[in-house]
């Protein structure tokens, strides 16, 4: 029973967001749906475009990208700024810590590997 | 009761007091942060996945690259069919909250069709790859989209038997706190896999076909 009702000095669960009327939720889902509709389709329709400078497309993907996870998680997934979602965002900000070293690093390192490395054939040539 | 006093007297003097809000948290907040955990660290196992597509991804061997393989107009259905499921999930667990039956389980037969619709898109996807000869030995390439893809599908069959049997609990038992606290971690997880599902159709999809 007590678990239901949200007070304000208490923390919320991930997923669960502040107790009001079933129209204003689901209209936040609406909300969401909507400008992640939105997102997907300039993400889709900027791949294929000739309309902009070609080497800005892939950057412009990325951002549109990390633009749409964030409105899933605030619309979908109610992680919020606010001060009873805090654990939420620090363990969410662990998560994307690790994410960032572990992508950023793996690509780093192996595109450093690949500039400093004698290409395949001319190490054949040597063995030889 | 006389401890009680002493606490409340303890509070309003501005002693710090260890525990902040008088006991342990209610056991949603609970199960529901121990879940999210949970997720954050399959977020980071397919931030691995991720890793390894984007090294392997110019290592094509004398096999096709991504852009003589994708079909952009069916991801776009993909795409199309998981947000729906997400935003029918989020209506299904507006639903189990005001404990209405019906509405729970509409909106959750709706998001299991949507699922098993965005499935099969992709099983006819991977069948029509493996078939052309463009299975995972091909090249490294294809190994990683394989494994990054396929992880993702596996993700989302996990979620639909998830569903139905979270569907069949409300059926036999109602809406418990128990089983409510289930359908939150099955809302968390559903959504999470959308999340993912947008890094890959913007890393795998969009960008393999603009390079």
């Amino acid at each position: 029973m007590s678990n239901v009702q949200h007070h304000h000095q208490t923390d919320l669960a991930p997923g669960d967001e502040e107790h009001t009327s079933v129209a204003q939720r689901v209209l936040g889902y609406f909300v969401g749906l909507g400008l992640a509709i939105l997102f997907t389709i300039i993400s889709f329709s900027i791949a294929g475009t000739n309309l902009v400078w070609q080497p800005s497309i892939p950057v412009a993907i990325i951002v549109l990208a990390i633009a749409q996870m964030g409105i899933h998680l605030v619309f979908f997934l109610h992680i919020t700024t606010g001060p009873d979602n805090t654990n939420n965002v620090m363990a969410l900000g662990f998560g994307l810590l690790i994410v960032v070293l572990v992508v950023g690093g793996s690509l780093w390192i192996m595109a450093n590997l690949n500039r400093n490395m004698m290409p395949m054939d001319q190490l054949m040539q040597m063995q030889r | 009761m006389a401890s009680a006093v002493a606490y409340d007297g303890a509070r309003n003097a501005g002693v710090s007091v260890p525990v902040a809000h008088g006991g342990p948290a209610p056991k949603r907040i609970v199960t529901g942060f121990g879940f999210w955990i949970f997720l954050l660290s399959d977020i980071v196992m397919f931030s691995c996945f991720f890793a390894a597509y984007a090294v392997l991804v110019g290592e094509t061997g004398d096999g096709p690259s991504g852009k003589q393989l994708f079909n952009l107009g069916s991801v776009a259905v993909e795409t199309g069919c998981l947000l729906l499921s997400s935003f029918t999930c989020g209506i299904a667990s507006i639903a189990a909250e005001e404990r209405s039956y019906f509405w729970f389980q509409l909106a959750m037969a709706v998001t299991c069709v949507f699922g098993l619709a965005f499935l099969w898109i992709e099983f006819r996807e991977f069948a029509d790859l493996i078939a052309r000869g463009n299975g995972p030995t091909r090249s490294a390439f294809l190994s990683g989209f394989f494994a990054l893809v396929g992880c993702h599908g596996g993700h989302v069959s996990a979620g639909i038997l998830w569903l139905l049997t979270m569907m069949a609990q409300v059926f036999a038992k109602g809406f418990r706190a128990d089983i409510r606290r289930r359908l939150l971690c099955f809302a968390l997880f559903w959504h999470a896999l959308d999340i993912i599902w947008v890094a890959v159709f913007s890393v795998v999809y969009l960008l393999g076909s603009a390079a």
